[in-house]
């Protein structure tokens, strides 16, 4: 499939009173037409920063993009989102890249009827009249699986319950037609029952509409049936990017081993302990000059502690930032 | 929705219950209120014709009915000073103090409400320092104090304004300038701050979102919000300003209720004092209900339950 976004050495910072925050310190990685790809990493990861910072969404100040690229690919032709105006990036927030967010009851308007929310992005994209606007909003409620949408066009956030403010806020994200759909942790706040129905929402839209979706997540366990690929990160660096099945069966980083470690399964026969990592992810307002994970690795040695490890590819489609072999059980060389 | 209101017109009908238990009793407070409300002067006989003629030396629980059933028609009784009903007295004031309000609150709008958006907008300019002063200033520099200055400068000195009175259009400016500066003040520091508190809503990162103009995020999601504090500090705050101003009605002779109490109160004119504090608690009541019912037209969550 042809990538629709490449994204190349973003680092943004934080110019806080407490000092600089290194939020996300040189990030790589691209997405292709219609494929999935979950952002995985605990807090503070900078995986919400690294995308609201591609869409000018951080505030600024205190955040600022020191440097990097990110394409946005339309066929042949790309164009770097960092370089764009505040009015181009306007055109493509909304318009070619829609959003879902965490938490579905802060995340709306409480003042505004949801049909007025999802037709203004319609208006201001597709330039649709009133009337037009109005008619192809029921439509995305219903596609959404909203109940009686022509009625709940009129209907205000609080009367509706989180599960279905989430599917308004999909209607939103979805309403112009994007190539890709930003989901920040968009079932976090959700009862398991609801987060399972607004996954499977998602797999039918992209099967229907074919958008690409980024989905930005701490929770492995939605991850393993929903993406294509899973880009971890760590520090505010990507540690491993890889094909979801092969990084279930076969972590690289032994950050992702963790991560999978502590996860509970309920198919396993033996009883067993819950494993977490341990110590506490870096102080991003230290910048590093070693692999942010050293003091929490096991496999961690002296090379470690001296160099940051880069993006390497290890095997098909996949790479990884370390300098130990997981496979081989030694460094690696290179 | 009805049953809110119900409820709200059942409170305020309580509430003037209460106002007016209170306002019979005031002067029945050192037992015998025709001491109260004749001269020092008086011989014991003039005093008991008073009684006699007030009605004063029945049972309290009669004189209570009495005075509940007038009340409840707008019969507080003749005024003594005027020898006339006391209600018509009061409604005669009312015109003068409604102007005087409304200038007030007007002014207090215009200049609080655009101030506290701008400095909200851009915390720190130039702007917002300036409408930050003018709060400081209008909520703590006492009205009366500024009322007399203002004569001094504006009036006596550059001669811009009328120094008292109410005969020329532009003699209510200066009174409803000072009436209306403490409520400025508020109205600068609450705009702001919900302008503060508004724009760093995930719902506003929700509008950025959808990539709208910032113009249109302002003017469409932030003030829609702001709005809903803003409603019920403008309803208290005109209920204040109707109560009538004593101070500054006496200080630039505005004909108003306010100059009335202070003069019903120096004749000792109780019918009077007592016809102005039900009617002010009655504009109060209805203006609550009135903030009360623009709350709901503005915010969803209230119209429709949640």
């Amino acid at each position: 499939m042809p990538t629709i976004l490449e994204v190349n050495n973003l680092v943004t910072r934080f110019y806080t009173l407490d000092g600089v925050v290194h939020a996300v310190n040189g990030v790589s990685f691209h997405l292709e037409e219609g494929e999935t790809l979950a952002i995985v990493g605990e807090s503070g990861s900078g995986k919400s920063v690294t995308m609201m910072s591609i869409l000018g969404l951080i505030p600024s100040p205190p955040g600022k993009i020191e440097s990097g690229e990110a394409y946005l690919y339309d066929g042949y032709e790309r164009r770097d989102l960092l370089k764009m105006s505040d009015a181009e990036l306007r055109e493509i927030r909304g318009g070619q890249i829609g959003f879902v967010f965490q938490d579905p009851i802060s995340s709306l308007n409480p003042v505004l009827t949801i049909g007025e929310q999802i037709a203004e992005s319609l208006v201001r994209h597709l330039g649709l009249s009133r009337e037009e606007a109005r008619d192809r909003t029921i439509e995305l409620l219903d596609l959404v699986g909203i109940p009686d949408p022509k009625a709940r066009y009129r209907n205000y956030p609080h009367q509706f319950s989180g599960g279905m403010r989430q599917r308004v806020m999909i209607a939103i994200a979805i309403a112009c037609g994007p190539k890709i759909v930003i989901a920040d942790e968009p079932t976090t706040a959700l009862d398991v029952t609801i987060q399972a129905q607004i996954v499977e929402l998602f797999l039918r839209l992209q099967k229907e509409l074919g958008m690409a979706i980024i989905w930005i997540t701490h929770d492995l366990a939605v991850v393993s049936g929903l993406a294509d690929r899973v880009l971890v990160m760590y520090g505010g660096r990507v540690a491993e990017v890889a094909p979801v099945d092969d990084l279930y069966e076969q972590p690289r980083h032994p950050y992702t081993v963790g991560l999978l470690g502590a996860l509970p399964r309920l198919d396993s026969r033996e009883s067993r302990r819950l494993v977490s990592i341990q110590g506490a992810p870096p102080d991003l307002l230290i910048p590093l000059k070693h692999c942010p994970f050293a003091w929490r690795c096991e496999y961690a040695f002296d090379r470690c502690w001296e160099e940051i490890p880069t993006l390497q590819p290890a095997g098909l489609n996949r790479k990884v930032a370390c300098f130990y072999d997981l496979e081989r059980g030694k460094p690696r060389h290179d | 929705m009805y049953r809110y209101f119900l409820a709200k017109i059942g409170q305020s009908v309580l509430l003037l219950f209460g106002v007016i238990v209170l306002v019979f009793f005031m002067v029945r407070l050192t037992g015998d209120p025709a001491s109260l409300m004749m001269s020092r002067n008086a011989s014991p006989e003039q005093m008991e014709a008073f009684r006699e003629r007030m009605g004063f030396n029945r049972p309290v629980y009669v004189q209570f009915a009495d005075f509940f059933t007038g009340a409840l028609v707008g019969d507080f009784g003749n005024s003594l000073h005027f020898k006339s009903p006391a209600l018509p007295l009061v409604l005669e004031r009312l015109p003068a103090t409604v102007q005087l309000a409304v200038v007030g609150l007007l002014i207090a709008m215009f200049i609080g409400i655009p101030l506290g958006l701008l400095g909200g907008f851009q915390p720190g300019s130039a702007i917002d320092s300036i409408g930050r002063g003018l709060a400081l200033l209008g909520q703590s520099i006492p009205n009366f104090w500024l009322a007399l200055i203002m004569i001094l400068f504006f009036a006596v000195r550059l001669g811009w304004f009328p120094s008292f009175g109410r005969d020329r259009w532009d003699s209510v400016i200066m009174p409803a300038f000072v009436l209306g500066l403490p409520t400025l003040g508020q109205l600068v520091r609450l705009t702001r701050s919900a302008v503060l508190e508004i724009r760093s809503a995930d719902f506003i990162r929700t509008a950025y979102s959808k990539g709208l103009e910032p113009r249109v995020i302002y003017a469409k999601h932030v003030f829609r919000n702001v709005a809903i504090p803003l409603v019920s500090v403008i309803g208290v705050q005109f209920g204040y300003m109707l109560g009538g101003s004593i101070y500054i009605e006496s200080i630039f002779a505005w004909p108003g209720m306010g100059q009335l109490l202070e003069q019903a109160i120096g004749w000792r004119d109780f019918p009077l004092v007592q016809a102005i504090a039900v009617f002010t608690s009655v504009v109060v009541l209805a203006l609550n209900i009135f903030t009360d019912l623009a709350y709901a037209i503005i915010d969803p969550r209230i119209r429709y339950g949640s």
